[in-house]
């Protein structure tokens, strides 16, 4: 009874329009929060992992950024504005007059061009993991102090998302030149928090940087990260010691806070840019035959997948490559006309079980690789299995730490795979690249070549319009699904609970944006 | 003719030998009766667990985190599997995995201990540096890493490399054991008296020491088992041992099984119950037979 | 005497070099390596060249040979090297942990022996009556309960009967004494309570042992009161073999943190094993074994060393 009316409670704190929780903000206060994992190094540049951007973020801009409160609109950060060229080929920046490094050093289009030079064209010594981004772009001019201009060679529909990617931060010029691999090691930017100490192994403290460009921002007065994760964690938020953790939550663990939080915890849901996906090893019999691949993706029921899973996982919506919600996504009458999708799981799996007779395999005995982590590659694996089971195929579950798990991934070594696909921004330049030729994209482990799919990859990017460009992501689901390289599971759905002293943070489709804190108080 | 109807006298010689041992055995040590009796429930139900009620590994996403009652008796997980059939299936794993490494270990320290201790010498010295090495890697660590290395390989759905990772820690404690044991052996008049009569080594070994190394053999062995079965629970528990849909103690209370604490206490009450109650049986009979076997305690 | 030192610490070098060399071939045969958790992963798509040559700059291009040398060398100077994930040297990542596993194990070390020894004499002195089975039946406990599970078990309780958490970033003793116990007295205690419980038994085999040696009964002969007896003449016997399992133990507890460190998140010498581990940093694997390996061997010198002082006949054996 008691749970049932928190329940309410939280349901109603959700439904609530934006306004009641966008009161006046207060200044002041430390926020402490949990992050998951600890980088390798301090270089936006060289990480992928959420677990570098929750700490760095805080202290470095970006060109734009992506507004979270209005996910996906874009705005500037330290641009003032921006224009695109009719042709879309010339970008170009208006830079903030105001902007100060850390060390009091002003911020100029001088620093910006180093930055994306780093990033696009790294010297020999640095690690730039995102330069493919920008391959297209021909020149970087800065005919003032604070213009900056970007010509492209060719037309990307992408490019605009890019320049508000998080993992372009922007590091002093004159810094980079005396030593290009400076921010491996030392945090310097013009972020709103000043990096004070990181104890490694335990917390990270950040303090306010009073010259911050955004005149009263940022409203904390610093922020104490801790490394935590799992059931730790979990105990830290509900004793109080931390009051956030942005990346995100299971079901169970969401329920477990909001039963013992009360009213004193915020929830907040949306779709996540993440989905697992089967793999095929297409090189390794008998996965080279499409026809036991097809069988194996249409036995797994999504539909009914999804409504039981989501209750453990932190798994929701069922959709193709992009996903469902973004304006590339197909819908939902597209979708179940795809191999899969169908909502009739019946016929589904007597189709399955025909067309492995077919192909000569009825007892199918396949490995499935998975990692092992309990969400939710541990649920979704367990799902898997039971689907299989009921046309018949039986499952060796392995499950790898992370190392070993990429090594098998890499080198080729496995049947069939669970694999994440997961960007930090909604954009199908991104969630395709998985897919292309094993020549082309260092993520496709399926190792195939398809000739039809790059195609239509390189042909979306240069779309002119959006109408084009959804068309052929159609074309390109199509494709793929009628070979069926990959059989993307259950996308995931992204739980944050936190204290509701909290404000000022907004949950997006990606645990990579919306995390220099800029905008985020504190409740008294 | 004379030589069978012997040999038939002297097996139902043992026979009641073992009968009164048994009777004897349990007036003397009525805590190690109750843990073996406890032991002997486990390997029944590790036996019989095709009888359980229900699939260890099939869904069943109408009865998710169902309370325990009389279709389930210990409750369901987050998958609605029946908990009680899971922990009989846990017992099938824990037991085939202790059993088999602490026999493993057990042997094979024995047999590095008795050559050490009989052949003395460089022999002597090179097995007690092997078995020093071993000694100096923390179990855990060494068990993480071996687990790591190998991967896994399944027979008879027995993860074998599992089986080596936890027997290794075992090997160097039941060595140093062993060799003390054969050394006060080897001094012996009678070991003397076989080796001047021209014996062959091995017969020495198996006729003669082996037989009298036999009690802290079994003494080990059992207190192995315990200790095998935690640390499985344990590498389980971290994400190293049994995998997933395999039915394991350790297994069923790591990743997020603790944030059913509330909603679900039995998933996390009933594996970790099981393991301890395991262990606990096996140290408490272990202990027994110790006391027992041991003429030092004996008044 | 000093012979004898002088034999047990020679002893010493083929074992360490045995653990380096050990160590150092099982972690080549492990599949992947640091480079492909650092630069791949969810989503991170990056050329192979970039990957070479990030194994180039690690070293691990260089052939094994070359690797192993350049190690062993390092090792003999007493450099551990540098970390593949952090790049940070392996000497101060362990040092930066060390501090805290080691606090562990001393409080669970304390708090065995507080335990133990009234236990395990207990138990001895009413050998075979309903304390004896009482203590056995605590002590067996102690074995059989995984130590994760009790940790868990603390945690929660203490979080939904008392509303509290320990805190969750260490604080060193000197600093503040209350903040750091309030942390590590509850892996302390689930540590604890299984050392106290292998110690105990030891304490009352031996004791049980002693009792029946003859100056014992000398001296129960001569009238002296059997409690006087106990405590003056046979606990301190008894306790020598104890204090092997108390050395044994400790050096045990420091790398055998894991699971523990794991449920507390603390951040000790056992999480950064298992992070290493995850990660394929070799070198900080490496590293942390070589001080538990010779942390453990010092340990194990020193008890015999300590038994050679209090019993001649050791050092001719």
């Amino acid at each position: 009874m008691g749970r049932k009316l928190v329940w309410a409670g939280v349901l109603l704190a959700l439904s609530m329009p934006g306004p009641a929780f966008a009161d006046q903000p207060t200044k002041g206060g430390i926020l402490s929060f949990a992050i998951g994992g600890e980088a390798p190094n301090y270089d936006c540049h060289a990480n992928y992992s959420f677990s570098a951007i929750h700490w760095l973020a805080p202290h470095y801009s970006t060109l734009l950024k992506f507004d979270t409160s209005a996910y996906p609109s874009i705005v500037p950060d330290v641009a003032e504005s921006y224009s695109v060229s009719d042709d879309q080929l010339t970008y170009t920046f208006k830079l903030r007059r105001n902007v100060q490094f850390h060390d009091g050093s002003p911020m100029t289009s001088a620093d910006v061009k180093a930055t994306y030079e780093r990033i696009s064209k790294p010297p020999k010594d640095v690690i730039s993991l995102r330069s493919t981004l920008f391959e297209d772009v021909a020149s970087i001019e800065t005919p003032d102090p604070f213009t900056i201009v970007f010509k492209l060679s060719k037309r990307d529909a992408s490019m605009l998302a890019n320049f508000a990617s998080p993992w372009n931060c922007i590091y002093s010029g004159d810094k980079l030149a005396k030593d290009a691999n400076f921010p491996r090691t030392s945090i310097m930017g013009t972020g709103p928090f000043v990096f004070v100490e990181h104890a490694k192994g335990s917390h990270w403290v950040g303090k306010r940087f009073d010259r911050y460009f955004i005149e009263g921002k940022p409203y904390l007065d610093g922020f104490r990260a801790v490394l935590m994760s799992g059931p730790a964690m979990i105990n830290a938020l509900q004793g109080g010691q931390i009051v956030a953790e942005f990346r995100g939550f299971s079901p169970a663990e969401k329920s477990r806070l909001v039963d013992a939080l009360g009213d004193k915890a915020t929830v907040q849901e949306s779709g996540w840019s993440c989905k697992l996906d089967i793999l095929f090893n297409t090189a390794k019999k008998p996965f080279d035959d499409v026809r036991i691949r097809r069988a194996l993706n249409i036995a797994i029921g999504r539909w009914d997948g999804a409504r039981s899973l989501q209750r453990v996982a932190f798994v929701r919506e069922v959709g193709g490559v992009i996903r469902p919600g973004y304006e590339f996504a197909a819908k939902k009458e597209e979708l179940t006309k795809y191999p899969g999708y169908s909502e009739d799981i019946a016929a589904a799996r007597s189709e399955a079980k025909r067309l492995l007779k077919e192909a000569g395999v009825e007892n199918l005995k396949v490995t499935l690789l998975n990692r092992n982590l309990s969400m939710p590659y541990t649920p979704t694996g367990l799902f898997v299995i039971d689907q299989w089971r009921q046309v018949g195929v039986s499952v060796d579950h392995v499950q790898l730490e992370t190392s070993p798990y990429q090594a098998s991934l890499q080198s080729g070594n496995y049947d069939v795979g669970i694999n994440a696909a997961c960007d930090f921004m909604d954009e199908p330049n991104l969630q395709l690249l998985n897919y292309i030729s094993k020549d082309l994209s260092s993520l496709n482990y399926g190792n195939y070549i398809d000739r039809t799919l790059d195609d239509l990859y390189e042909k979306q990017k240069r779309a002119a319009n959006k109408a084009e460009r959804y068309a052929l992501v159609r074309q390109f689901e199509q494709r793929l699904f009628h070979e069926a390289y990959t059989a993307p599971l259950i996308w995931w759905h992204r739980i944050v609970v936190h204290h509701k002293q909290v404000r000022g943070w907004y949950i997006t489709p990606s645990h990579y944006l919306g995390q220099d804190l800029a905008s985020l108080w504190l409740a008294r | 003719m004379t030589m069978t109807a012997t040999t038939h006298r002297v097996r139902e010689g043992k026979l009641a030998r073992v009968a009164v041992g048994m009777a004897r055995f349990t007036l003397t040590q009525p805590l190690g009766t109750l843990g073996l009796l406890f032991v002997l429930v486990m390997a029944a139900a590790a036996l019989l667990a095709d009888w359980a009620p229900y699939d260890p590994t099939a869904f069943d996403m109408s009865a998710m985190l169902a309370p325990p009652s009389r279709e389930h008796w210990f409750g369901t997980d987050a998958f609605g599997r029946d908990i009680f059939t899971r922990v009989i299936y846990g017992a099938r794993t824990a037991l085939a995995i202790g059993f088999l490494s602490s026999l493993i270990g057990c042997t094979v320290g024995a047999i590095l201990g008795v050559a050490s201790a009989y052949f003395g010498g460089r022999i002597d010295l090179v097995i007690q540096r092997c078995v020093d090495i071993l000694l100096s890697f923390p179990i855990i660590v060494l068990a993480l890493v071996v687990v790591a290395m190998l991967g896994k390989r399944m027979v008879l759905g027995i993860d074998v490399n599992l089986v080596v990772a936890i027997s290794l820690p075992i090997i160097p404690k039941v060595a140093r054991v062993a060799r003390a044991a054969a050394l006060t052996i080897r001094e012996m008049p009678y070991i003397d008296a076989a080796r001047v009569a021209g014996f062959s080594h091995a017969r020495i070994i198996f006729r003669h020491i082996c037989p009298n190394i036999a009690a802290p053999y079994l003494i080990m062995f059992t207190a192995y088992i315990a200790q095998a079965i935690l640390l499985e629970a344990s590498l389980s528990f971290l994400g190293l041992g049994v995998t997933e849909p395999t039915p394991a103690w350790g297994l069923m209370l790591s990743g997020n099984a603790v944030e059913f604490y509330r909603e679900a206490p039995w998933m996390i009450l009933f594996p970790g119950l099981a393991i301890t109650l395991a262990v606990f049986a096996f140290n408490l009979f272990g202990d027994s037979l110790r006391d027992w076997l041991d003429p030092k305690f004996k008044t | 005497m000093l012979s004898y030192v002088g034999y047990r610490l020679l002893l010493v070098v083929p074992t360490l070099v045995g653990v380096a060399l050990l160590i150092f071939l099982m972690l080549r045969v492990l599949p992947g390596d640091v480079v492909e958790i650092k630069l791949r992963g969810d989503g991170g798509h990056v050329t192979q060249d970039v990957v070479e040559r990030e194994r180039h700059r690690l070293g691990l291009d260089k052939p094994m040979l070359t690797q192993l040398v350049n190690w062993m060398v390092g090792l003999a100077r007493l450099d551990l090297g540098t970390s593949m994930w952090t790049g940070r040297p392996v000497a101060e990542e362990i040092g930066a942990r060390l501090e805290l596993s080691l606090q562990v194990a001393v409080m669970a070390t304390l708090i065995a022996v507080l335990i133990a020894i009234p236990l395990g004499t207990l138990s001895a002195l009413f050998k075979d009556s309903a304390v004896d089975y009482v203590v056995r039946i605590v002590t067996i406990s102690g074995l059989a309960l995984p130590s994760f599970w009790l940790g868990m078990l603390i945690i929660l309780t203490l979080l939904y009967v008392f509303s509290w958490s320990p805190p969750i970033t260490y604080t060193p003793f000197y600093q503040d004494p209350l903040a750091n116990l309030a942390q590590l007295i509850w892996p302390a205690l689930a540590v604890g309570y299984r050392y106290a419980a292998v110690v105990a038994r030891m304490v009352r085999s031996s004791l049980i042992e002693v009792l029946r040696e003859d100056y014992i009964r000398t001296a129960r002969a001569k009238g002296i009161v059997p409690r006087l007896v106990v405590i003056r003449h046979a606990l301190p016997n008894a306790l020598l073999p104890a204090i092997t399992v108390i050395g044994l133990e400790f050096a045990f507890l420091i790398g055998g943190l894991v699971v523990t460190e794991q449920v507390f998140n603390l951040n000790g010498i056992g999480k950064l094993f298992v992070q290493a581990v995850s990660r394929n940093d070799f070198t900080l694997i490496q590293g942390l074994v070589m001080l538990l390996a010779v942390i453990f061997v010092l340990v194990n010198l020193l008890v015999d060393l300590f038994y050679a002082v209090l019993d001649p006949r050791v050092r001719y054996r």
